[in-house]
């Protein structure tokens, strides 16, 4: 019997306290499983955001931090400074990277700051209870949007991928989803060119994850995979938006 | 057809049902009557012998509960 | 051999920081600091090390703090508006015990205030603006000499405790120029064993060591209570080690100054116009402002008439003067705000007042 899948070593035995069907299961995962397949685990630190996934750091088997929200990509430079040879990534949510961090986010692919941070996308603000979030849709009722978002009240959902592609310094900017096999593999595939970036120290690398949440969501984790594909891929597009040559 | 086989960690299993949602052979379903320590029906296969090996269900488990083997062909870089 | 030279205080700040081992500098501009980070600019990337200007003070809080968890030696400096804006930053270092050292050239406040110097960030600093039980150790400098010359015991005392200290300048010291001799520069080996006596810090496991991890967060609160008790331990241990003042003519005064800073040195000038006048003045110079030299109060003798809390605030540093005091002696405050310095015939005339004399 060949194996065709194990549960990657980048990925500690504990069983996570993620919500069951939290999308962030597959997405640790899967950096972990490139970081590990590439031999970089003892290479690599991470920097867990404010969110749900403050917890990573007791599930991803490498050195990592916590940090103030928002700031994780400034973190994440100091780090890069003292250890010019680590692979150094932020993982950050929507509030996170979207909300308070974007000073921080547009800052650190501006200078070109040679990390990669992966946006975990959902939509909604999951630890604090399910409010709304900037890249919540049109219509999406949340706690503080009970009626459902109102483009005159809080604008239309911000895209960060494209935000961050016009930036001259982020060097590979892709968007990819959660929502099916297919596109977990293809995720895995965006990921392992992220990290090849950095390994190759071309600039900054950024990528959009779109995920669930169906705690807050309301739905099942299978209806919420459902709900990403009718609602969140029509307005936040898959794809590469940005990559350079040498990852082509 | 490659023969494959699965192997659920029951424990593990929060009952999710991702796999069940993905598994091409629909194959999968939560246990009716057993639950596992956390209180959660567990995921298991209702027909091994229909396994394909592809995987869909352990590249969905948020939770790494399933490992995925076959019997030929080649070995999956996943 | 260190040579004597006439520097400006903000650029001799820079260079003792160098010197006592800083590789990583992360700051935003802001007045009267702006000669720090222009002089890192230049320098840091001589020594090999590295220079960033941050976006905001927001982010130049959390870059130090990246620099630190990484295992490097950093300094950063800023001003009482950007240090309000790294109060949270600094909560979240001493949560996370990760030593830094950070320089405040203050100046007049509240608000965006005024750019000439001020001491109003005396409860911003002792009194913490970040969220929750912690201190950061303050040490404050009455001249360049003595800026340089505690650099480096500020970060061995960042290191040994784990905990940022802050050398509380104020505008005066930081743009005025004095003659300084400058430490020799921490050598070379030294500077590898400070990194590798960090076994905490984030290197990457090289798969040889479990993973580390440097957390703020605890879920359970019989876990938080004990890593708050347990940093408590560590600021009592400060309390009793790190207290530093000096003090001056306190056996034969009728009257006590308190002062910190430049203030310090218009303070005495200040006593030597009063000795003209047959008035008997000692000094108190709290050196660390965290812990406060409470028992040098002690030493005043029953005698003394008043003690004078001098400070270019409207009385932050009072509070703990009383609090020194324990009711022996009246006390009132001689301050002047908004950046005008206070001068030795203002001090003189407060003492005056306090002592029911013309």
């Amino acid at each position: 019997m060949k194996t065709v899948f194990e549960y990657t070593r980048g990925m500690l035995p504990e069983e996570t306290t993620y919500c069951p069907g939290c999308t962030h299961g597959i997405a640790h995962r899967l950096i972990m499983e490139v970081l590990d397949e590439k031999g970089l685990l003892g290479e690599t630190i991470g920097v867990a955001p404010i969110g749900c996934s403050i917890l990573a750091h007791h599930y991803m088997n490498i050195d990592m931090c916590e940090s103030t929200h928002g700031r994780a990509p400034a973190i994440a430079t100091g780090i890069r400074r003292v250890h010019p040879d680590r692979i150094v990534f932020t993982y950050q949510g929507d509030g996170d990277l979207a909300s308070i961090g974007t000073g921080e986010i547009v800052h650190a692919a501006h200078r070109g700051e040679k990390i990669t941070s992966f946006f975990i996308n959902n939509a909604i603000y999951g630890m604090t209870g399910g409010q709304m979030a900037p890249t919540s849709l049109l219509g999406q009722k949340t706690t503080t949007s009970m009626d459902g978002r109102m483009q005159e009240q809080s604008g239309k959902p911000i895209r960060m991928a494209e935000l961050i592609a016009t930036i001259d310094g982020a060097v590979f900017v892709e968007r990819v989803s959660l929502d099916s096999p297919g596109n977990v593999r293809k995720a895995k595939k965006a990921i392992q060119k992220a990290i090849e970036v950095q390994e190759k120290r071309l600039g900054f690398g950024f990528v959009e994850i779109l995920s669930s949440c169906s705690t807050n969501w309301g739905v099942t984790p299978v209806k919420a995979l459902e709900w990403m594909r009718e609602n969140m891929i029509p307005y936040y597009p898959l794809g590469n938006l940005k990559s350079p040559e040498e990852v082509k | 057809m490659a023969k494959g086989l699965v192997k659920f960690n029951e424990e593990r299993c929060k009952g999710c049902e991702l796999c069940v949602s993905v598994c091409p052979k629909k194959i999968i379903k939560l246990h009716e009557t057993k639950l596992n320590s956390k209180g959660y029906h567990p995921a298991c296969v209702t027909d091994v012998a229909s396994c394909i090996g592809c995987a869909n269900c352990a590249v969905m488990c948020p939770d790494g509960a399933i490992s995925v083997y076959r019997e030929d062909g080649e070995e999956r870089d996943e | 051999m260190s040579e004597k030279v006439l520097m400006k205080g903000n650029e001799a700040f820079a260079e003792a920081a160098i010197r006592s081992g800083c590789r990583y500098y992360f700051g935003y501009p802001i007045t009267p600091q702006n000669e720090i980070p222009e002089y890192m600019s230049r320098e840091l990337p001589k020594v090999g090390g590295s220079f960033v200007q941050a976006e905001s003070e927001l982010a130049a809080i959390n870059m130090a703090y990246g620099g630190a968890v990484a295992g490097g030696r950093v300094f950063i400096s800023s001003s009482s508006p950007g240090i309000a804006l790294m109060q949270e930053g600094f909560s979240f270092l001493c949560s996370t015990e990760i030593p830094l050292v950070i320089l405040n050239v203050s100046r007049g406040g509240p608000g965006v205030g005024g750019i000439q110097p001020g001491q109003a960030d005396y409860y911003q600093a002792t009194r913490g603006g970040g969220n929750g039980d912690y201190h950061l150790i303050v040490f404050a400098p009455s001249s360049i000499q003595e800026a340089v010359d505690m650099m480096e015991m500020s970060f061995r005392v960042a290191e040994e405790y784990r905990n940022p200290v802050m050398i509380l300048a104020d505008g005066m010291i930081g743009q005025m120029m004095e003659p300084v001799v400058l430490p020799d520069p921490i050598p070379a080996a030294l500077m590898e064993e400070t990194s590798m006596t960090k076994p905490w810090a984030l290197t990457g496991t090289k798969e040889a060591r479990p993973h580390n991890v440097i957390k703020s967060l605890y879920l359970k609160p019989e876990e938080l209570e004990d890593r708050i008790l347990e940093m408590d331990r560590k600021y009592q241990k400060a309390k009793e080690k790190l207290v530093q003042y000096e003090t001056d003519g306190l056996e034969e005064a009728e009257v006590v100054l308190v002062a910190y800073g430049s203030t310090a040195r218009i303070a005495e000038e200040a006593i030597d116009l009063l000795a003209e006048e047959g008035i008997q003045a000692g000094l108190i110079r709290p050196i660390s402002l965290w812990p406060f030299p409470y028992e040098a109060f002690d030493k005043i003798p029953q005698k003394v008439k008043a003690v004078i809390s001098v400070e270019l605030s409207r009385g932050q540093m009072m509070d703990d003067v009383k609090i020194g005091t324990k009711g022996r002696f009246p006390i009132s405050l001689s301050s002047r705000v908004g950046g005008m310095l206070i001068t030795p015939p203002e001090i003189a005339a407060d003492v005056k007042k306090a002592l029911g004399v013309e």
